[in-house]
């Protein structure tokens, strides 16, 4: 038992140690901070200007697109903080500062997967707040305290699920070059296949079953439900193609795809560390 | 046993043969060197060592201690020193090495007193707070090594540690490594400077192509050849079939033995004399009847580089340049890579 709380404890020290190492390197270099909200802001302006002339119920359930599109971009931008996830180990690993944990007896190699989780949560809960806070100011709402759990449960989950899926490729690829090249890939299009920008309805056929499969829309709807109306886990958040789906149903989809991810990353994990 | 016992260690990168049944035995509290050209298998040696890296085959005990078995064990007894400096660019020397004390569970008080001592003994006070990405390549190992003692570790491993640095951060370093040992620190030195070798190591290991050509204590394998070493040229740029012909007119003469043509320094010879005898008065008289005249003739007490000379038919310098060029370094990076 005293063995035990030893571990625990030696594991809270060092896992401690490598959030804060990377939290220094966020403190001394903000850039991937200040563009991660720069980024959703503008786009917030300009996606918000260009349909700020769409007519009265043009889009379902809400005032206008500022409101519809605010869910969208805080999605986006946990998204893809979670989605560069993996570089800085990449780059650990690339200039043999991954060694130096290696070698070293922590009580367990994961708290360096750990700290990745904890570090990106946190960046993505202030980028998240931030564009929240913009969106208010801008009109688009703010969601009831019952809502603002939902949409950092959301968060949490998405955050989860994206950093571990970053964190394996970071172990999987060669090099950077090949981790920002998959990134590029995967960003924007799994973003324009969602309902961040659009809703179902306007959708064609095949996209509209494509965004009704795409993990980022199982968390923007119960965000957006949680920004239009009084939150209510049974509301109907997605008419997906194949049914509808409650918020209740996207939360549990994306918590069974977080666990799903976990699960199938933890074997190659254990043996790039062990 | 040994404090470290190596037995029949072997590994391979692929189609490449790193370690061929490598058996080195290191006795507690001495400096053992680890010499050899580039691609000679060190590296792979100190990773095994540090738990980087996985052997094929064999077995390794540090302090009893089966190191595949309980590689966690092991890491709390060894402090690393790799060859490519890893430092984080954005920290200051002093953040890294609290970092360092962190990753090794060390208390507070502990690691502040540690990381206090070690600035003072590495004379890194003046620059210890500025961000690692300012640091010139001395100062960078310094602080390696720093991170490598703040835990006080039972054993060493430097992989090249002085490689590219100034005279001063070279002093620095030898001396420390002198202190340590006499503080009775196990060290495993790996280096390819004969010199940091001689000077330091209480025994050593010479390996070459991944198997061991020479272990011992340094004096114990300069006096296994016998006598003193001379290198001796006709010509600035003989020919093999001039060097053949001195080659045998050495042969005939008693006193000489080890004769070795070295194609890379002009097929010079060298060859080792007794020390007793006055032979190079009868090889005078020789090279002279055979219309040969003597353009050089250096005459040293034998030197590990005559070891490896003796054992390989190179010198390391030799061994060296044949090898620049035939080691695809990005793999091998890429190979290493976790």
């Amino acid at each position: 038992m005293k063995l035990k709380q030893y571990n625990l404890n030696f594991l809270y020290q060092e896992t401690f140690a490598l959030t804060k190492r990377l939290f220094i390197q966020l403190q001394r270099r903000p850039s991937t901070l200040l563009a991660g909200i720069l980024q959703p802001i503008i786009w917030l302006f300009l996606f918000g200007a260009l349909f700020s002339k769409a007519p009265e119920g043009f889009l379902p359930g809400v005032d206008s697109y500022g409101n519809f599109l605010g869910a969208g971009l805080i999605v986006f931008t946990a998204f893809s903080g979670a989605l560069n996830s993996g570089l800085p180990l990449m780059f650990d690993r690339e200039f043999g500062f991954l060694n130096r944990l290696l070698v070293a007896p922590l009580a367990s190699r994961l708290s360096i997967v750990l700290s990745s989780f904890f570090y990106i949560t946190i960046l993505s809960f202030v980028q998240s707040i931030v564009i929240m806070i913009v969106s208010f100011v801008l009109g688009y709402g703010w969601p009831d305290f019952y809502g603002l759990g939902i949409v950092f449960t959301t968060l949490i989950l998405l955050v989860l699920f994206v950093t571990s899926i970053s964190l394996c490729l970071a172990f999987v690829l060669p090099g950077h070059i090949e981790l920002i090249a998959l990134i590029f890939v995967i960003n924007l299009p799994l973003l324009f296949s969602s309902t961040a920008l659009a809703p179902i309805s306007f959708m064609p056929n095949w996209l509209s079953w494509l965004a009704s499969l795409n993990p980022l829309t199982f968390a923007i709807e119960p965000i957006r439900i949680a920004y239009t109306q009084t939150m209510n886990l049974d509301l109907v958040a997605l008419h997906a193609p194949y049914g509808d789906l409650t918020c209740k149903s996207c939360i549990s989809i994306l918590f069974s795809l977080t666990v799903f991810s976990l699960i199938i990353i933890r074997p190659l994990l254990n043996r790039k560390l062990n | 046993m040994n404090y470290i016992q190596i037995t029949d260690l072997s590994k391979s990168y692929a189609d490449i043969e790193a370690l061929k049944n490598l058996s080195i035995e290191i006795n507690a509290g001495s400096l053992f060197g680890i010499l050899g050209p580039n691609g000679a298998g060190k590296s792979t040696l100190i990773k095994i060592l540090a738990t980087l890296v996985e052997p094929d085959g064999g077995e390794i005990f540090i302090n009893n201690i089966n190191l595949v078995g309980n590689p966690r064990q092991i890491r709390e007894l060894i402090g690393y020193v790799a060859q490519d400096i890893a430092l984080d660019k954005i920290l200051t020397g002093r953040e890294l090495l609290d970092f360092q004390s962190d990753l090794y569970h060390m208390k507070k008080k502990e690691k502040y007193e540690r990381i206090k001592l070690l600035i003072n003994k590495l004379e890194m006070n003046d620059w210890i707070d500025r961000k690692c990405g300012t640091y010139s390549g001395g100062m960078k190992r310094r602080i390696d090594l720093a991170a490598g003692l703040l835990h006080l570790p039972k054993v060493l491993i430097l992989d090249e540690p002085t490689v590219g640095l100034d005279i001063e951060s070279r002093n620095i370093i030898w001396q420390l490594l002198k202190d340590l040992k006499n503080d009775g620190m196990t060290i495993i030195l790996s280096s390819h400077y004969l010199d940091e070798i001689d000077k330091l190591a209480d025994s050593l290991v010479i390996i070459d192509d991944g198997k061991v050509i020479a272990q011992g204590k340094p004096t114990e394998l300069k006096n296994k050849l016998g006598g003193d070493r001379i290198t001796l040229k006709v010509r600035e740029f003989s020919t093999h079939e001039e060097s053949q012909k001195i080659c045998e007119i050495l042969s005939s003469i008693d006193g000489i033995s080890q004769i070795i043509i070295n194609k890379a320094q002009g097929y010079s010879i060298n060859f080792v004399v007794e020390k007793e005898k006055d032979i190079l008065t009868k090889l005078k008289v020789e090279l002279a009847f055979s219309k040969f005249e003597i353009f050089s003739l250096a005459q040293s007490q034998p030197s590990l580089d005559d070891v490896y000379l003796q054992a390989t038919g190179k010198t390391l310098l030799d061994a060296e340049i044949s090898m620049t060029g035939k080691r695809d370094l990005k793999k091998e990076s890429k190979q290493s890579m976790r």
